[in-house]
């Protein structure tokens, strides 16, 4: 199935209709081995770990390649009732933010951190989209352990994309706006006027991982979209996509798609590193939360931070340079060596690629065509190593392997197309089911590409699984690239949207000092009850705190009495177990709340106000052993003035009845 | 029919796996958390000694050492006692009280730092399962850990 020119040059004109029909059927272009190709046997390990944004879930998923199953979905932005997260005590702090709590966001895209510009395994780097946020996962314990807000920022699409080694992991909005600390009481159509973009440049601690926002670059009003470092020679650079450089306030949709060229944003962070250290930036009052995960105290902290130093390019003129870039750029890749960017402007036909030694020349013989807003713009020829022609419609994103090709998905014309670097010619094409938004191939953002594979992350699903009504599961398909042909050999469907997602080997993983269990010696969670001759209940005032433990199968203590109306009960449940894969679960009748899910050595508070006089069963959730169903125990609740005093006990003999 | 053809090559595909792949171990085994134990072709289990690092060599006892008695019972209390009483009686596990004169010093070593693979081994372990229904739980004890609750264990023996 090729696309000729013509039918390429019929589906332009008819580019909007195409939505709505099929690109292509569903049973064609899958082959006879493909079946062994994704087969990991009962068992059996995959060879790579897939790092899959959740999109409007706000959570990131974990799957094996090339087998496409799901391990593990990670709350990061948003709440899970299952794992307790936004729910417990410990973690509630996780989602505070300058607005207070907030439950959900739409995490988009995942970075893993880097050392010498090649996968370490530590980190995993999320974005919130719409309350601008940066989030760490530790892929140690495979959760969310620390989350920083974004000052200034309007949406934070243009992240988490991080340098050769993780020294910075960036944050560009994608809506400007008026900066937090300017006056935002002004007509929305004051945009050009008003509203400003902010690109975080955020800080990971090389040992901890701790964020810290160093800087952020001010620039005109326009919308970020992606961004990607430099790397070997072009280290130091980072380069983000930009559009609506219309400066349009509404129906952007056709407002910002006027410009024949927008641009892509050069940014010499090295430079801009030099003027933070002499004293240069601006300290802008500006209120922002970091939220960060204790492992020891498995408790988290929010704190409000009140500053924020800010450099504003117009004022520097050698830290920013607009490079054109035809029609609303997207991705914004850098190949392996570090020479090449590769530019996909979503409604372009074509693909610039751009040559860092040439960006360099120009900059050097100030090669400007003029400037925008005050900033430089390069002339589109000086920057340009030449131009993919016709490879297809609407261009979106660019991996690579590690034989010199890159990889770009089509949305419109919905297929993947392979070309080769150096002379920029098509190779190969696959077509996707249906409309490929971001792809993946595993280390393929990376000096280092594994190669092997490459996903497709689809944004249409339509006929591809049994139908489930109006709402689908999202789509992704991969492929086997070790040839010189691409093969399909896998669909498996997704949670929430997926953007962008990383893979590494599933080794680099394993082996980076994975836990199983907390160490029950190394809790240092203030509420820890260290065995049940420690299990006791406490009465301060109207707060009432369970120290509590489980293990196989039965909680200590099971029965309390004595608890009133008006009380706040802290269930502080310590999990003894010191084995892999035995977490015990928590759930009170009528908590308005979820359940705690707790791992082993680990302790988790749920808060529970009762509502009614009378006995409250609670149970262990998780199957735990055989006598599972034997997990449980009840709460006596007696009114306010009551005089039935607080006790607690495990296997009382039963007194007699008075 | 062209679903058919495909069909048929997943088909093939999975037989010339099944005939190939058996003999190759994985590098990273997994162990079966329920197995049977049935078999009865297994290496010889020595119920004396039960399995893993521990044998006569490598654990001596002499007059109890009430330090390291104290150390043990503190380790218990975290990760043992919700499951073992002190006296003859049973509790989730079977009651504490005369197992250093049931077991040897290395057997308890090897089961409480290697429960898994005995209790699908030892019969006198199977049998105590199914009264108690509970897999003895694998708790990450250190070897110093173990020694210092067999210690404690010997204390408890001793005392009336
Ligand atoms: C979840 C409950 C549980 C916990 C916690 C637990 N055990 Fe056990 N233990 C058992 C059960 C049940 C058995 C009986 C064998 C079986 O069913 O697996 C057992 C058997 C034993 C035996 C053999 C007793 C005999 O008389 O043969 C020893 C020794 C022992 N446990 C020591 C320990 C030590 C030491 C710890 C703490 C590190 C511990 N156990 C923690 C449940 C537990
Ligand atoms: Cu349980």
């Amino acid at each position: 199935m090729k696309i000729s020119k013509n039918s390429i040059l019929a589906t332009f004109a008819l580019a909007s209709l195409l939505l709505a029909c099929k690109p292509k059927n569903t049973s064609n272009a899958v082959s006879g081995d493909a079946a062994a190709k994704a087969y990991v046997a009962p068992g059996k390990y995959d060879e790579f770990y897939n790092f899959v944004s959740g999109g409007f879930s706000g959570q990131m998923s974990v799957y094996g390649l090339p087998s496409g199953r799901l391990f593990r979905y990670i709350p990061v932005f948003s709440v899970d009732p299952e794992k307790g997260w936004g729910y417990n005590e410990e973690t509630k702090p996780m989602l505070n933010t300058s607005h207070g709590f907030v439950p959900w966001d739409d995490l988009h895209h995942i970075e893993l951190s880097q050392t010498k510009g090649e996968q370490n395994g530590k980190w995993a780097f999320a974005n919130a989209n719409n309350t601008p946020r940066l989030a760490r996962i530790d892929l140690k314990t495979f959760r969310t352990a620390e989350i920083i807000e974004l000052p200034n920022s309007g949406g934070n699409h243009s992240s988490p994309f991080g340098t050769e080694n993780s020294e910075y992991i960036v944050a560009g909005t994608r809506f400007s706006v008026p900066g937090d600390n300017d006056n935002g009481d002004v007509p929305i159509n004051s945009y050009k006027q008003n509203f400003k973009g902010h690109i975080s440049f955020v800080s990971v601690a090389p040992e901890t991982g701790e964020m810290k926002i160093a800087f952020q670059l001010r620039t005109p009003g326009v919308n970020f979209d992606l961004a990607r470092a430099g790397k070997g020679k072009s280290h130091g650079w980072f380069f983000f996509s930009c559009y609506n450089t219309e400066q349009a306030s509404t129906l952007l949709e056709v407002n910002a798609s006027q410009r024949d060229k927008d641009f892509i944003m050069a940014v010499n962070w090295k430079k801009a590193e030099e003027y933070i250290k002499a004293g240069k930036g601006k300290k802008t009052p500006v209120k922002y939360a970091h939220n960060v995960y204790n492992e020891s105290t498995q408790s988290a902290t929010s704190k409000i931070e009140k500053e924020v130093l800010v450099l504003d390019i117009a004022e520097f003129k050698d830290i920013c340079y607009f490079i054109p870039c035809p029609k609303s750029p997207h991705g914004c890749d850098v190949d392996p060596t570090g020479e090449y960017i590769v530019g996909s402007g979503k409604l372009a036909a074509l693909i610039p690629v751009f040559s860092y030694d040439k960006i360099q020349k120009a900059i050097a013989n100030k090669t400007y065509e003029g400037d925008y807003e005050g900033i430089p713009v390069i002339k589109y020829e000086a920057a340009l190593y030449g131009e993919v022609k016709k490879p297809g419609l609407g261009p979106l994103h660019t991996e690579f392997d590690a034989n010199g090709n890159a990889y770009t998905s089509f949305f419109v014309s919905s297929e993947i197309v392979k070309w080769n670097i150096k002379d920029l010619k098509v190779l190969d094409r696959a077509p996707t089911y249906y409309s490929v938004g971001h792809l993946c191939i595993p280390g393929g953002n990376t000096v280092k590409p594994w190669g092997k594979y490459l996903i497709a992350y689809n944004k249409i699903t339509k006929d591809r699984y049994l139908p489930t009504g109006p709402e689908l599961t999202q789509s992704a398909q991969i492929f086997d690239i070790s040839g010189d042909k691409m093969q399909m050999i896998l669909d498996f469907p997704t949670i929430g949207e997926p953007h962008y997602a990383q893979a590494a080997p599933a080794e680099l993983i394993r082996n980076n000092g994975q836990l199983k269990i907390y160490k029950i010696a190394e809790n240092k969670h203030p509420y820890k009850t260290n065995g049940e001759g420690e299990a006791r209940v406490v009465r301060e005032g109207k707060k009432v705190h369970v120290y509590m433990t489980s293990i196989r199968s039965h909680f200590a203590p099971d029965n309390i009495e004595g608890i009133k109306m008006g009380d706040e009960v802290y269930f502080h449940v310590t999990n003894l177990e010191q084995d892999w894969d035995v977490p015990h679960g928590f759930a009170i009748k009528g908590a308005n709340n979820a359940e705690l899910l707790i791992m082993p050595g680990e302790t988790c508070t749920l808060k529970w106000t009762p509502d009614r006089t009378g006995i409250f069963p609670m149970y262990c959730t998780d199957f735990c052993s055989a006598l599972h169903q034997e997990m449980q125990g009840y709460v006596r609740v007696s009114p306010a003035g009551s005089n039935v005093p607080l006790s607690f006990s495990l296997n009382k003999p039963v007194a007699e009845n008075k | 029919m062209k679903k058919l053809a495909l069909l048929s090559a997943a088909l093939i595909s999975t037989l010339i796996i099944s005939c190939g792949g058996e003999t190759k171990t994985q590098e990273e085994t997994i162990q079966s958390p329920i197995a049977t134990g049935q078999e009865s072709n297994a290496p010889v289990y020595d119920p004396k000694r039960g399995e893993g690092k521990f044998d006569e060599s490598n654990v001596k006892i002499g007059p109890l050492n009430e330090a390291m008695a104290a150390k043990g019972v503190a380790i218990a209390g975290t990760k043992c006692t919700s499951c073992h009483k002190l006296t003859d009686e049973k509790l989730v596990g079977p009651g504490w009280k005369g197992v250093t004169t049931r077991k040897t010093p290395h057997w308890i070593m090897n089961f409480i730092t290697n429960p898994d693979p005995m209790i699908d081994k030892d019969p006198e372990v199977q049998a105590q399962l199914e009264l108690c229904l509970v897999r003895m739980p694998n708790q990450s004890l250190a070897d110093e850990d173990a020694r210092q609750i067999l210690e404690f264990m010997r204390k408890n023996d001793s005392s009336k």
